[in-house]
């Protein structure tokens, strides 16, 4: 058996923009680090590195400020462990991985997890058909490997990001043939006053404007996708006007030919690690649903395990980096490296600068909120769960016998059984046995975590062994 | 003042559920109480396995009859729990495990267990999927697997329509005697009933402390995997000859991996983790006696408690002492042999002889201290 890396003080889980912070601030003020993450290079989403061997750079000021970034935390004492997938986190802290080189065991008394967050899937009739991908890969694509999409493609969903995958491409010279947005220009209009709070980020938010002005993209306000048709793959898309809920209402609908569709509907914590060690959990709405109970410094409700970044809460990128110096300045505190004067001055500032960025990433989480009058709108033929094939009137069926909670519904239904383990599904099936029961969804409860975080083959488990190395258990009594 | 029922059982797992069911039906006014909702511990996360292989040897005739109730639950339960019946195999890798196998293998069916020996040759014809390094297999006809997790939605439908009084979410935290029967404590507020049933899985020690009594109960965390869908890598249930594997593949192309490996936790805490290098072997198990699983990859893994008695067979009976208290638990292959001895128990409590004898927790019990003087 594979034996444990000890030598870390603190483990950092997730290269974006909280977990770099953190862990170069740890380290600066005195513990031994290693940041974990699955990608090859620091970023995250929104600081994702270009691949090495992708056709054209992709220059945005996020571009720059992970580069700034990267090269900060190269100078830094941090130990990187990149390419590594975590299966498993388990008690006062220990980290499976699967490398390149196999299996891989890191253990330290500090934790600090800043795995961000997953796509929120709003289903329609067909947004399983190919060529139907959602927003947050749309900005991968972008970014990290300079892909074009197909020609006559189409952009859906709500939130900033719309915006940036819209001017990201058409700058490009590859325009989506529309845009389908949730919001209307009132939306944007009410979000208009906080966003002057964050300059570069207006300045920023004007060029994707004008970018998309520019290319004379149609949009469609208050408009959601009704259905996605196509034989083996997606031609044709069906979209027909929301309320300001997000709710179906009458009016035409509009089909418009296409070849591949991005779609998303907002970011949903990914909480799993916490959750996996026992956490305390909270729902919260507007941050995007079940996250950890933080103390402003990150600290959750179990010794030394720290939850920083938009698994903690949808709060963005500039938020996560001063979430990032607060961790890491309390696990150096917490580990006894610094006394409780410095970390009081240290962490002041970063207090402040955290508070002034909260009116900006309220506004643009409140954009991308769960509408729930949009989950009702859901047919009840639409699969919901599309690891397991299940559909809104299973679930519905499965809360009229008596599901009461998330896991039981798992149970009666097998939605959320599959490999993604109900990051696609687990949201919004939550709320369809929520509006079922009339309950609110602090009361329909959490899905349980389980390990693998991410599904792992069985042969990159088992290393080499023989028949006789397996430390069978002693028989069962007869 | 509350309805007085003619019995409460305090538990909603497959033991309690099934007394409960068939008290019901013999025409008594049953109240049913779970601290979450129903088959959702032990019962709703266990393996599944029906299987006369891993049984211990004083259970087999209960295993057989309790075999013959999952494969027609359709009748009795109205819910097929997605049951299907199966060829089960139990293999040995070694010499060791070929004598261990043998031995178990004879015990098993002289008690009943329709067992045969064949070689590892003729195990593969029988489980193409299998490994060419089995040196001998136990065969038998009688196994075969359910869906756990539907235990819960089966019984939860069939108790109300029995008639069941039943209350999810509502922990019972005493059980008083009164002049008529008991009172039980409980979250929502005190249920009285003529005769309690404690079936509490792991927490039952706690619980038959309230009526005076001290029975030591162990606790089991046992991990559990699964892998994703995958093509149809073998029909039957297989095991080895120590019990520790436990190997099927459902309809739907899921392999559910177990065989009692071990993580860590406690009953007290209600929480358990599971132990990364356990589940490596055995999962290392798995693929040994599998190959084909090696390209499968892991969806999920997950621990679940199992109670288990001093001497590792049931208690199941009446509570020495206190007329009309009786308890059902740490059955041991409890999933398997569940349904039907709970179902005696639901005979013994309607006044009917059983069928078979029960498992009475007297053995089990500290010997009262000798009188002073």
């Amino acid at each position: 058996m594979v034996s444990p890396h000890c030598h870390f003080d603190v483990l950092v889980l997730g290269g974006g923009p909280a977990g770099m912070v953190s862990a170069i601030t740890a380290s600066q003020n005195g513990l031994r680090v290693g940041l974990i993450d699955e990608q090859v290079e620091a970023g995250g989403q929104i600081w994702r590195a270009p691949w090495a061997s992708s056709p054209q750079g992709y220059e945005s000021p996020e571009a720059r400020d992970g580069n700034k970034m990267r090269d900060r935390l190269a100078l830094s004492s941090v130990t990187c462990l990149f390419g590594r997938r975590i299966w498993s986190v388990t008690d006062r802290y220990r980290v499976d991985l699967l490398g390149a080189d196999g299996v891989e065991i890191f253990q330290a008394p500090h934790l600090i997890v800043a795995l961000g967050a997953h796509e929120r899937v709003i289903p329609f009739p067909g947004w399983t058909l190919p060529g139907v991908m959602g927003l947050a890969a749309a900005t991968i694509m972008l970014k990290a490997h300079g892909l074009a999409p197909p020609k006559d493609w189409v952009l859906a969903g709500v939130g900033p990001l719309l915006a940036a995958v819209a001017a990201g491409y058409a700058r490009k010279g590859h325009p989506p043939k529309a845009i389908i947005d949730l919001s209307g220009p009132s939306d944007w209009f009410a979000a208009l006053p906080s966003l002057a709070s964050r300059p570069g980020l207006f300045k920023q938010g004007v060029g994707w404007v004008l970018s998309i002005v520019s290319s004379r993209i149609p949009i469609y306000f208050r408009h959601a996708i009704r259905r996605a048709e196509g034989q083996d793959r997606i031609s044709a898309c069906v979209i027909g006007p929301v309320d300001a809920d997000g709710k179906s209402i009458d009016g035409p609908e509009v089909g418009i030919a296409c070849n591949a569709m991005m779609v998303g509907n907002g970011l949903v914590p990914g909480g799993e690690v916490p959750r996996l060690l026992g956490a305390d959990q909270v729902y919260r709405h507007e941050l995007g649903g079940w996250i950890p109970e933080c103390d402003p410094f990150g600290r959750t409700s179990l010794e030394h395990l720290y939850a920083i970044g938009d698994g903690a809460g949808i709060r963005g990128g500039a938020v996560a980096c001063s979430a990032g110096k607060l961790a890491g300045l309390a696990a150096a505190h917490d580990a006894g490296c610094i006394d409780a004067g410095a970390f009081a001055h240290q962490s002041a500032q970063a207090l402040a600068e955290h508070r002034k960025l909260s009116a900006f990433s309220d506004a643009m989480a409140h954009m991308i909120r769960l509408r729930p009058a949009q989950v009702a709108s859901i047919e009840a033929d639409t699969v919901i769960c599309r690891c397991e094939d299940v559909t809104r009137q299973d679930l519905v069926a499965a809360a009229r016998a008596g599901a009461r909670d998330v896991n039981q519904l798992k149970h009666f239904t097998r939605c959320g059984m599959g490999p993604c383990q109900g990051r696609m599904c687990g949201d919004v099936a939550a709320e369809i046995l929520a509006q079922e029961h009339r309950l609110d969804r602090q009361a329909v409860g959490y899905w349980t975590a389980r390990p693998p975080l991410r599904p792992i083959s069985l042969q990159s488990m088992l290393g080499r062994f023989d028949y006789a190395d397996i430390p069978i258990p002693k028989p069962a009594p007869l | 003042m509350s309805t007085m029922h003619d019995l409460i059982v305090i538990g909603g797992g497959i033991n309690g559920a099934t007394t409960a069911l068939f008290a019901a039906r013999g025409g008594m006014d049953v109240a049913v109480i779970d601290r979450g909702p129903l088959c959702r511990e032990a019962s709703g996360v266990n393996a599944g396995t029906l299987t006369m292989q891993m049984t211990r040897v004083a259970l087999i005739p209960y295993a057989l009859r309790a075999h013959h109730m999952w494969a027609t639950a359709r009748e009795w339960l109205g819910h097929d729990v997605g049951v299907v019946v199966c060829d089960g195999l139990s293999l040995a890798f070694t010499e060791q495990e070929a004598e261990l196998l043998a031995f178990r293998a004879g015990k098993r069916r002289e008690a009943g267990a329709p067992i045969t020996l064949i070689t590892g040759q003729q195990a593969l014809q029988i489980e193409p999927g299998l490994s060419d390094k089995a040196l001998l297999a136990g065969h038998c006809r009688v196994d075969g697997y359910a869906n756990a997790y539907l235990t819960g939605l089966a019984f939860r439908t069939a108790l109300l329509d029995a008639g069941v009084t039943l209350t999810e979410n509502n922990p019972a935290t005493d059980i008083r005697q009164t002049s008529s029967g008991f009172e039980v404590v409980t979250k929502k507020g005190p249920l009285r009933a003529k005769r309690v049933v404690i079936a509490g899985g792991v927490w039952i020690e706690e619980m038959m402390g309230w009526l005076g009594i001290d029975l030591p109960i162990k606790t089991l965390v046992n991990q559990l995997a699964v892998t994703e869908r995958i093509p149809t890598a073998m029909r039957t249930v297989v095991g080895i000859a120590n019990g520790l594997l436990s190997l099927k593949q459902y309809p739907h192309g899921t392999v559910v991996i177990g065989g009692g490996w071990q993580g860590s936790g406690s009953r007290e805490g209600g929480t358990c983790s599971l132990l990364p290098e356990r589940l490596v072997g055995n999962i290392r198990l798995a693929c040994h006696a599998v190959p084909a699983l090696k390209d499968a990859r892991l969806a999920r893994a997950w621990t679940g408690f199992e109670a288990e008695t001093r001497d590792a067979l049931p208690a199941v009976g009446p509570v020495p002492g206190i007329h009309n208290a009786y308890v059902i638990g740490s059955i041991h292959s409890g999933y398997t042999s569940g349904p039907y001895l709970a179902k005696l128990l639901a005979d013994q409590i309607l006044g009917r002889e059983p069928d078979l004898p029960l498992f009475p927790i007297d053995r089990l019990l500290k010997p009262e201290p000798l009188a002073q003087g």
